[in-house]
């Protein structure tokens, strides 16, 4: 009985929990990428643990400095594979991808899991119907080492998005308006479980760029439901048993918000905070030096195919840069087969590694000094992309490749009626 | 855990942990003395030469929102920060100070400000303004965090119970 929180910690604690509860629970997944794996191998060892409990439920991924731009970096990619082969866990070394791609393309997450990660957009999942959630190194190491983790079983916020999506916007829109009208601290501790006809219309792709962003306003999951075409996402990449949970009719949420999406404009977030978001009509015509696609948010096959079809035959502006991180090699290589790279290089695009790419700031694209960027990552804060004197804006893929053809922030519903 | 004092580093809501210490260094060295000379410098440049060993992070709503580094609470720790107090926290920054033993306090800190003399008491959940003379009642500690705070950190947590000891039976 419960929200869907409570039911799959409740399985997992092999008791019944409550929203408040405090529970010890086996993990199905970890996960840690390469700016949190460094400080959870010195936690490892702190505990003077010799051994991870379940090492092929372990992925190291080396994503958000990759390839190494510099000598320090690229002693702490050696330091993780020699601990992933020391201890027999799986690694996902340079070009592989991004580590929230990565976990459910390879079939590592299913629904009805509890899966941690050194990452706090590990909340990806909870659109697979999985209670996934971003925890630091120190938790992530006990849980290497325990195999299990504790949780306070959170509460829950029921959204119910009713409607059709218009022509124009996307699960990306879906996301900034929430983050707009719940703000940065609005699910603080809380689940989130999202339903509603305008999720039921999209891919499992699409519904993962919500869940991504859920940790925006403060959720540690957003859970969607285990429906056919997650059924069908999961039986493609696994042979492994997996059973959707749902919520009980009689669970008991913090709040339900119902609204319907037929009326939503293409949403972009202004900077500094993601939850400083507009109808794009506020901001068009803003000039842009840098765009930016890719990334855990909306580096997917369909994020790609959007974007290229939209600057098919055309030029991205006059000085201005189109970066785009394909989110894995299998992303990549679906796009090359279907063109989408051909396109996109054609009009001007340069494609990097599957990455991370520059949205933490690290490699592969930090804006000069005044510049305005505007991204299809998760983030905006000052200084994200390693210049605080850069502004950045986030917005759909399909925005972004639009505004890079016109060369300032542009509404797209121009081309897409 | 005994009362600490020390003067107040003000900050305002939604304090994110890029802010604490950007990505543009942290991916960079696992060095936390070397960091920590880089804490808050993209919204407060210098901030390191300002820190006593002691003082405090003092916040409004949101504090440690966004990235899960579990650097930020260690660079605070090796800044000299002595615990961070803030009306609310985001929840993964909250259970990485736990964890690597930074105290958070939760507190009403909007009559705290810029250099007030503090004196925080854990144990007690009492925060006292020796400046302006008020006293401030904080929001307990989660009986569970309590525990892993008191052990040390959740290492030593670990280490001393042989596994979590944080159920009620």
């Amino acid at each position: 009985m419960g929200t869907i929180s409570e039911k799959i910690l409740s399985a997992h604690a092999g008791k019944e929990v409550h929203a408040g509860d405090i529970c010890v629970v086996p993990v199905d997944f970890m996960m840690s990428q390469d700016g949190t794996t460094g400080l959870t191998i010195k936690a490892f060892k702190q505990m003077e643990a010799q051994r991870i409990a379940n090492p092929k439920k372990y992925a190291i991924v080396i994503d958000h400095n990759s390839p190494s731009p510099m000598e320090s970096v690229s002693n702490i990619h050696k330091e993780m594979r020699e601990f992933a082969d020391s201890q027999g866990s799986l690694i996902y070394d340079v070009g592989e991808g991004v580590c929230h791609q990565l976990l459910p393309e390879h079939g590592h997450v299913l629904p009805g899991n509890v899966v941690i990660g050194g990452d706090s957009h590990t909340c990806t999942y909870g659109a697979l119907n999985v209670f996934a959630t971003g925890v630091g190194s120190t938790d992530l190491a006990a849980a290497l080492v325990t195999g299990k983790i504790w949780f306070r079983v959170p509460s829950t916020i029921k959204f119910v998005y009713d409607g059709t999506l218009p022509s124009g916007t996307y699960s990306k829109d879906v996301i900034l308006h929430m983050c707009r009208t719940l703000t940065a601290s609005g699910a603080t501790y809380k689940a989130l479980e999202i339903y509603g006809t305008v999720i039921d219309a999209m891919s499992v792709d699409a519904r993962m760029t919500i869940s991504n962003m859920v940790v925006e306003v403060g959720a540690k999951v957003g859970l969607m439901a285990c429906d056919g075409r997650v059924r069908d996402y999961v039986r493609q990449r696994t042979n492994a048993p997996f059973k959707g949970v749902e919520a009980s009719g009689s669970a008991i949420y913090d709040r339900v918000i119902r609204e319907d999406l037929t009326d939503l404009a293409p949403q972009i977030a202004k900077p500094h905070q993601v939850d400083n978001v507009v109808d794009v009509d506020e901001v068009a015509g803003i000039e842009l030096d840098q765009v930016f696609i890719g990334t855990c948010t909306n580096g997917r096959l369909e994020d790609l195919k959007v974007a290229s079809e939209i600057l098919a035959g055309k030029s991205i502006a006059r000085n201005l840069r189109l970066i785009v991180a394909p989110a894995s090699r299998n992303v990549l290589l679906d796009a090359m087969k279907e063109g989408y790279i051909d396109k996109l290089v054609r009009a001007g695009a340069t494609v990097i590694a599957p990455s991370c790419g520059p949205c933490v700031g690290t490699c592969n694209g930090v804006p000069s000094n005044d510049e305005t960027v505007l991204s299809t990552a998760n983030r905006n804060f000052k200084g994200r992309m390693g210049n605080t004197r850069a502004e950045i804006y986030l917005s759909s893929p399909a925005t972004a490749a639009y505004s890079a053809m016109l060369g300032h922030i542009a509404d797209v519903r121009e081309v897409q009626k | 855990m005994s009362a600490m004092k020390g003067k107040a580093h003000t900050f305002g809501d939604n304090l994110n942990t890029d802010y604490v210490i950007s990505g543009k260094y942290k991916f960079k060295t696992l060095d936390m003395n070397e960091l920590a000379k880089h804490v808050m410098e993209d919204i407060r440049p210098g901030f390191y030469d300002e820190i006593k060993k002691g003082d405090f992070v003092v916040a409004g709503e949101n504090l440690g929102a966004g990235s899960s580094r579990e650097q930020a609470p260690l660079v605070l720790k090796a800044a000299g920060i002595g615990a961070v107090v803030a009306r609310s926290f985001a929840r993964i920054f909250y259970r990485n100070c736990i964890n690597v033993g930074l105290p958070v306090v939760e507190v009403d800190t909007s009559g705290i400000e810029e250099g007030d003399e503090l004196q925080v008491d854990i144990a007690a959940g009492v925060v006292k303004n020796i400046t302006k003379g008020v006293t401030l009642e904080a929001r307990p500690l989660p009986p569970v965090m309590m525990k892993i705070l008191s052990d040390g950190g959740l290492a030593e947590h670990l280490k001393k119970h042989g596994g979590f000891a944080l159920e009620e039976e």
